[in-house]
């Protein structure tokens, strides 16, 4: 186990020094440097302070070659946390993201829960009822959630939600919580509108997972081994438990894995268009305004943190199955 | 195996039940999908969301860029088929019923209402705008549409400039679909190389192929995308931000490609007829496309049409966000761009419920096709 461990971190590095040099192309793709961009904008409010920009031109390397610009950015980075400067807000990138960055991964981790909870039951149901109302249920609303782009299926939430229910939409908490410190009261109004972001960002992925569930399973329930214990006498939920579902439930761990970054992804684009304080206004807020260290660093950390949750979701697999630790 | 046309037998009915017609693999394949009742289906429809991206123009009732400034947010407009004459008898005569503004005071804005007595007489073939077929014939009918051309008619209602939603979803229809076509030729090239590569030669290659698919599959795409896309110029002419919005999203759409061909290359490289084929002297090259790609070319097909849609969606995100293609051009994602907001949504439902629809039923019938086209090319499914 220790051996595929270390082998498994040892291939992460490669990766994450190539999510480096990826993000840090992003931040030098717009043309200009940025301090050309700010130049611009403390010259239009008046004060120009050569001093000032010298300096942090010297900081980041601008005008250097590109390798220099590189190890400069790196190096602030891994050795004292410094994401460098927001153009537009004037302030530490630092200060800005974590915040929000926790949302984002708590959202997307409650749905990969809500992912599971359903997809799980609905699965088995599925492979154990086959070609039943209810399978072919699963199986249309399966296509159905592939088909619908998330953001689509989150304005037509928004929609019935405010058209029918008179629910208040977008945001995290009503507008009278916002600043609110956290109470009782803030909480559950949290949990009434933390659960449409997560099922919209969890329908794509939980209609996929049930059509794998089902073929896994379809594939172990009429093997010999189910017969036998049939034959012996067990109950047959029981043996459903006990036996093929166990079987089937392996490669549902291991997608994890490819099911992680697209919820990510999935969250980004939701709380954009639900108006949710996380991640996604924020980096197409500072991608629109070319405000790139900000953009690169939502980049960056979104990236590492999801290579870092494969990696876990490998080693949780390694750890229940053996065949992958001896692979 | 005997040439079973040339066999007279043939010719009788009675030894036609007799001898069974030798069906070739692509005629298989072609009976095997035809039983597939969904896909069989899909494959019209999809086919005639083509034909709609083709004949565009011909289809539409109105230019797309031509503004309104009476017809802001009206809402659709329903075809009906019997006019009512003086006399008390009605006449059969397919028309709209126009729009009125009218101010509705309990809302405190003026909204629209059917106006019973204006009348749009509507017809095929009717006189319209004049425009180029295929880019090449001119022409001025167009299929359906109000027989007198100063009329205007609303069939999905119109957006915030009084243009006509219907007419911009078919001629959206060219870009979105041509996107998911051009991106999957783009991400064919690069995944069939690297795959091929990667299979074939197998070692550190691999490895390295390996470790980059899996690069891109564990950071999430959309933030990708979105700092790639950002970076595309404003001022560029719409036609190039067009391909490199397609090249983006086609950069991240090869990896599923090149990892089922590597798999295809690794399970038949050590089958009997391509040793046969090396020992014979063959060039690794003339291996490949001779004997290894003929192969697997039908499983290629069924995995470029799935990842058709997976494009779409992806131009249709980007463009929904406002850093994919740019207004002037009419695609599914910048339609749906006019309903971002909650509000814009309540007004005029319709700005979402079309464009979503259409993504909607193009995306599904392309992934039931891909799902027959699969289960068809899979000799050993059943």
């Amino acid at each position: 186990m220790l051996g595929y461990i270390y082998r498994r971190i040892l291939y992460m590095i490669p990766t994450v020094f190539l999510v480096s040099i990826v993000t840090f192309l992003i931040i030098q793709l717009p043309p200009g440097d940025y301090l050309d961009t700010l130049a611009a904008e403390l010259s239009d409010s008046g004060g120009l302070d050569t001093g000032t920009l010298e300096a942090l031109r010297d900081q980041y390397g601008l005008g250097q070659p590109m390798y220099v610009q590189y190890y400069k950015w790196i190096t602030g980075i891994l050795f004292h946390g410094d994401f460098g400067l927001s153009f537009e807000k004037n302030l530490p990138v630092n200060d800005l993201i974590w915040d929000r960055l926790g949302w984002t991964f708590g959202i997307s981790l409650l749905t990969l829960l809500f992912i599971w909870i359903t997809a799980l039951p609905i699965g088995i149901y599925s492979a154990v009822r086959k070609y039943s109302f209810g399978d072919y249920a699963a199986t249309f609303f399966g296509f159905i959630g592939l088909a619908v782009p998330n953001f689509l299926l989150a304005l037509v939430m928004m929609y019935v939600a405010f058209k029918y229910f008179g629910q208040s939409v977008g945001g995290l908490v009503s507008p009278e919580y916002i600043d609110a410190p956290w109470t009782w009261d803030k909480f559950v109004d949290l949990l009434k509108h933390i659960w449409m972001p997560i099922v919209v960002v969890g329908t794509s992925g939980a209609a996929a997972l049930i059509r794998i569930m089902r073929a896994n399973l379809l594939d172990e329930l009429y093997r010999p081994y189910v017969v036998t214990a049939r034959a012996k006498g067990m109950s047959e939920f029981q043996l459903l438990m006990k036996y093929p579902v166990r079987v089937a439930l392996n490669p549902f761990i291991s997608t994890i894995g490819w099911i992680l970054p697209t919820l990510v992804s999935g969250e980004i684009i939701v709380a954009v268009v639900m108006n949710l304080p996380t991640t996604g206004p924020m980096l197409l807020r500072a991608l629109l305004v070319q405000d790139m260290y900000l953009a690169g660093s939502l980049i960056l950390i979104v990236s590492l943190l999801t290579v870092l949750g494969t990696l876990v979701s490998d080693l949780l697999l390694a750890w229940i199955d053996p065949r992958i630790r001896y692979q | 195996m005997t040439d079973v046309n040339a066999n007279p037998a043939v010719q009788t009915g009675e030894a036609d039940v007799l001898m069974p017609e030798l069906l070739g693999p692509k005629a298989l394949m072609w009976r095997k999908f035809k039983r597939h009742r969904i896909a069989y289906v899909s494959l019209w429809v999809v086919g005639l969301i083509y034909l709609m991206a083709l004949f565009g123009e011909f289809l539409t009732t109105t230019e797309i860029n031509e503004t309104n400034r009476r017809a802001p947010f009206a809402p659709p407009m329903g075809i009906s088929l019997f006019v009512a004459q003086e006399d008390g008898s009605s006449e059969f005569q397919l028309h709209a019923k126009g729009l009125k503004l009218e101010l509705n005071r309990a809302e405190r804005r003026r909204t629209f209402v059917v106006d019973p007595d204006k009348i749009i007489p509507l017809g095929f073939f009717v006189k319209g705008y004049e425009y180029k077929l295929l880019g090449l014939f001119p022409m001025d009918r167009h299929l359906f549409g109000p027989k007198n051309a100063r009329d205007r008619v609303y069939f999905w209602g119109a957006d915030r400039l009084g243009r006509d939603i219907y007419s911009r979803i078919v001629m959206g229809t060219r870009v979105s679909m041509s996107i998911g076509l051009v991106g999957v030729v783009v991400s064919l090239f690069i995944g069939v190389s690297l795959g091929g590569i990667s299979g074939y030669y197998g070692g550190w290659v691999d490895n390295v192929i390996q470790r980059l698919i899996e690069f891109i599959r564990s950071i999430p795409t959309i933030p990708l995308w979105m700092g790639l896309a950002a970076a595309i110029p404003l001022g560029w002419p719409p036609l190039r931000t067009y391909f490199v919005v397609t090249l983006i999203v086609s950069m991240i759409g090869w990896t599923g490609l090149a990892r089922e061909v590597r798999g295809k290359f690794l399970s038949l490289r050590n089958e009997d007829f391509i040793v046969a084929a090396r020992l014979d002297g063959l060039t690794d090259w003339e291996v490949i496309w001779k004997h290894m790609v003929p192969s697997f070319s039908s499983h290629i097909i069924a995995s470029l049409t799935l990842a058709v849609p997976l494009m779409i969606l992806a131009e249709t995100s980007l463009s929904f966000l406002g850093i994919g293609l740019q207004p002037p051009i009419v695609s599914w994602g910048t339609l749906l761009k006019e309903a971002q907001n909650i509000r814009t949504i309540i007004q005029a439902p319709w700005l979402l419920i079309a464009p979503g629809t259409m993504i909607v039923f193009a995306v599904l019938s392309l992934n039931f096709l891909g799902d027959g086209l699969r289960d068809a090319s899979d000799p050993n499914a059943h």
